[in-house]
């Protein structure tokens, strides 16, 4: 396992956390390459649909990141998107999903350091927990189940 | 079919150092739907832009990757490229190789296929594109300026002066902050107040400045051009128009024993007064908090005193909306007060003070009219320590910044100490002196070589008393750390500047970034340095953070230009990445099936209801409406959209779902 390069998406919002990675780069902090960012213009517009795509596609850990509370370029998308969060995490825990895998965060765009740390401490525990297979094995499994049953 | 051009740049060495661009290149060359792709050192320059429109015309190009740096950066730059080359500049997206790949990653395989992926994700989203025209709103021309300090006043007068209304709001009783705590000013030791306070009168004097002294900012919402503003008008409990300012009131009031704040807790005041005699606007103000008629339900000496009958107990706060253009936030700083330095025995002992006191106890209009006596027994002293940087450049007190004034006011304090105690001696104990600017350096030379006064590098580690003595033990670095002990009659601390308490509240309101340290947060550390991340709000002096009188000027008179280029428009355009309910044929118009959760979410009240009507006017269908001019653009409604009928220009459920594909997809 020891070779296993995790695939993390991490979806951000463009004024805090890409803000706050963009000040990351500024200062030349090094991370975990194994991170790629979409950006979005605000927590609050996630669909967390979007994470089960991710997993779906091959995805082995998730970050969403985004503006601390009440410092919302938006105002409140952030407070929507923790709403949403939590709903979401207790549905999918119920399903089975395996919550090690999301990193829900703040980062704001003078924490670049902090980025970093919260990228690679994703990436060590994604490394540690291995490949996320069993999420398409059960989705198949569910699948086939789905038909089986007509 | 789509036709993408990608343009992966060089960004001299700090792509290239990490990024095999040349391979990148190539492999995004060979993707479907890449028309073009290429590599350059410099993407941004002319002939970097000239080769993005070249190739627009030449290729055919229906969309445009920009390989560069972060779209925060260069965004606006590339986008205008294309739309020189003739292509609708909302066709253009960056894949942000510098900051989130080249910056932050060691050269390797890995890195370079990062790049790749980067890349590809954005040509999948580009493809997905619409050419959007942008909105155009109005704007008021109309500004207004937080905060009454020397930054704030430049700006405001300014502003006025090229002809557009301000608003000025100041939380305290009078405008004036700082710098009219001062008693000279360095380089030049010319009186603080003498070339501030006609600022001051002018600034309650000019026609186009409405002046809102004892007030704050309640609220802010809206956007660069149309803000809607809510300022709380703090009861003075005065008639402001009856109030002839004559000054009875404050000698009559029986309540003498506060501290007050203008002379740094130096000096008492009564509850109703006027801040300092020079005070813009002149007229008294009643500190609800220790009047005794509003503690204890009876005095009111001064109603009976007032010769005009100016006084109203019964005020209150008047809350005032107001329509704003844009906003220039110069809210200032503080400085560390007591107790932050227990090791330097501040709070303490009585003779430890720090630089603002001792700016009050040198000021001519001070607590001692000028002359510098030490505050517990009012004797000159005769042994004076200046300590510098007195938790500034201080990780473990956790500010590691430098307060940038304290070099040169330590040199100004030392200077007027020995200017008024000819037989005294002045100490300084400092870690660098850091003297850059226009004649400081010379200031500083003259303090040491004219005013002898003893420079000791090095730092202070405590400060005790002794026999009715300060007692202060530090090193000097330059004999090779050897211990000094002065036995001193009066210490004076020149403590870390830091953010105004409220600033963190103020910014939320406003919506601008802040770092750790509270300070309100630049737009680009060097090509933006007036503006915020909010477009239409701009920082002026020491809110953003520490600096002196002729930088705070200089940003302000910055500020005031970028309101005044607004203001020269008649129109803004704004980006047009709005959301929209889709529309379909009827009998079905929309997918939306009216439930409007949406509305309750949208912080901007931009979703409306539409109806769709049969010739007779029978409704068939309402469905939301999104009004353009008043989103923002957050998506949080697309979300939230249970029938996945609201959509995003820019961050559409289409282009999302696409970049999530691409980046964990092998291509």
């Amino acid at each position: 396992m020891s070779d296993f390069e995790p695939k993390v998406v991490a979806f951000v919002c463009n004024w805090c956390t890409y803000a706050g990675a963009d000040l990351t780069g500024t200062s030349r902090i090094k991370y975990a390459s194994n991170v790629k960012i979409i950006r979005f213009p605000c927590t609050g517009r996630i669909d967390f649909m979007l994470l089960l795509k991710a997993f779906a596609n091959g995805a082995d850990g998730i970050i969403v990141s985004g503006c601390h509370p009440n410092d919302c370029h938006y105002t409140s998308g952030n407070f929507h998107a923790k709403r949403r969060w939590i709903m979401f995490k207790e549905l999918m825990d119920f399903m089975g999903i395996d919550m090690n895998r999301i990193t829900f965060s703040w980062v704001s765009a003078a924490e670049g350091a902090k980025w970093a740390d919260v990228v690679n401490a994703t990436v060590t525990r994604i490394r540690e927990l291995g490949p996320y297979v069993s999420y398409k094995e059960m989705v198949d499994k569910s699948v086939e189940e789905e038909v089986k049953n007509g | 079919m789509a036709r993408i051009g990608v343009f992966v740049c060089h960004c001299g060495e700090n792509i290239s150092a990490t990024v095999d661009c040349g391979k990148v290149a190539d492999t995004i060359g060979k993707l479907k739907h890449v028309a073009y792709s290429t590599e350059y050192k410099y993407m941004c320059s002319d002939p970097g832009q000239t080769l993005i429109k070249d190739a627009i015309r030449e290729h055919k190009l229906t969309g445009v990757v920009v390989s560069a740096c972060s779209p925060r950066m260069h965004e606006p730059t590339f986008r205008k490229a294309c739309a020189e080359g003739g292509l609708n500049p909302f066709l253009c997206e960056m894949a942000n190789l510098r900051e989130h790949c080249s910056w932050v990653h060691e050269k390797n395989e890995l890195t370079t296929e990062k790049a790749i992926d980067i890349i590809r994700t954005q040509v999948e989203k580009v493809k997905l594109n619409s050419a959007l025209q942008p909105i155009r709103v109005p704007v008021t021309k109309t500004s207004m300026v937080i905060g009454g300090g020397i930054a704030g006043i430049q700006a405001a007068l300014d502003i006025a002066n090229c002809g557009h209304k301000v608003v000025m709001v100041e939380r305290s009783p009078s405008i004036g902050g700082h710098m009219s705590q001062l008693s000279e000013t360095f380089p030049t030791l010319d009186c603080s107040q003498c070339i501030l306070t006609p600022r001051m009168v002018e600034v309650a004097q000019h026609p186009n400045i409405t002046l809102y002294t004892y007030a704050e900012v309640e609220s802010v919402e809206g956007f660069i051009g149309n803000f809607k503003v809510k300022i709380r008008k703090k009861a003075k409990s005065l008639d402001e128009k009856a109030c002839t300012g004559c000054g009875l009131c404050t000698t009559k009031c029986p309540q003498k024993k506060i501290p007050n704040e203008f002379e740094q807790g130096m000096g008492m005041r009564p509850a109703i007064y006027v801040p300092f005699p020079q005070a813009v606007p002149n007229r008294p103000v009643i500190d609800k908090e220790h009047c005794t008629y509003y503690i204890k339900g009876k005095c009111k000496v001064c109603e009976i005193v007032c010769p005009t009958k100016a006084i109203r107990f019964d005020q209150p706060d008047e809350i005032l909306d107001l329509e704003i253009g844009a906003i220039v936030v110069s809210t200032g700083f503080d400085i560390k007060h007591a107790d932050f330095f227990p090791e330097y025995g501040y709070g303490k002992y009585k003779d430890v003070i720090d630089g603002l006191q001792f700016e009050r106890l040198a000021s001519a209009s001070g607590p001692t009219a000028g002359a510098i006596l030490r505050p517990s027994d009012g004797q000159v002293p005769k042994n004076i320590v200046f300590i510098a940087c007195a938790g500034s450049r201080d990780p473990a007190k956790g500010i590691a910044y430098c307060s940038k004034i304290c070099c040169m006011y330590t040199a100004k304090h030392a200077m007027l100490y020995k200017h008024k105690v000819h037989e005294g001696n002045a100490h300084v104990f400092y870690m660098d002196i850091r003297s850059g600017g226009k004649n400081y350096d010379e200031f500083v030379r003259r303090a040491i070589e004219e005013d002898y006064v003893n420079y000791i590098r090095g730092r202070v580690s405590t400060v005790y008393e002794r026999d009715g003595k300060l007692i202060v033990k530090g090193v000097d670095t330059l004999l090779g750390a050897q211990p000094v002990e002065i036995v001193a009659d009066m210490v004076v601390l020149a403590t870390a500047g830091v953010a105004n308490p409220g600033a963190e509240e103020l910014a939320q309101k406003l919506h601008v970034s802040y770092d750790s340290h509270k300070f309100f947060a630049e737009a680009h550390p060097k090509l933006k340095p007036v503006e915020t991340n909010t477009a239409g709000i701009f920082l002026a002096g020491a809110c953003q953070n520490p600096k002196d009188i002729p930088d705070s000027v200089s940003q302000a008179s910055g500020a005031a230009v970028k309101v005044a280029a607004l203001f020269s428009q008649n129109g803004l355009t704004r980006e047009p990445l709005v959301a929209f309910v889709n529309r379909t044929a009827p009998p079905m118009y929309s997918t939306c099936v009216g439930c409007f959760l949406c509305q309750s979410v949208c912080p901007y009240q931009a979703i409306e209801r539409e109806d769709f009507k049969t010739r007779d006017g029978k409704i068939i269908k309402t469905v939301a409406k999104i009004n353009e001019g008043l989103c923002q653009g957050c998506g949080t409604c697309v979300a939230l959209c249970r029938s996945k009928s609201i959509d995003l220009y820019g961050y559409s459920n289409n282009q999302v779902y696409a970049e999530v594909v691409a980046l964990l997809n092998e291509f």
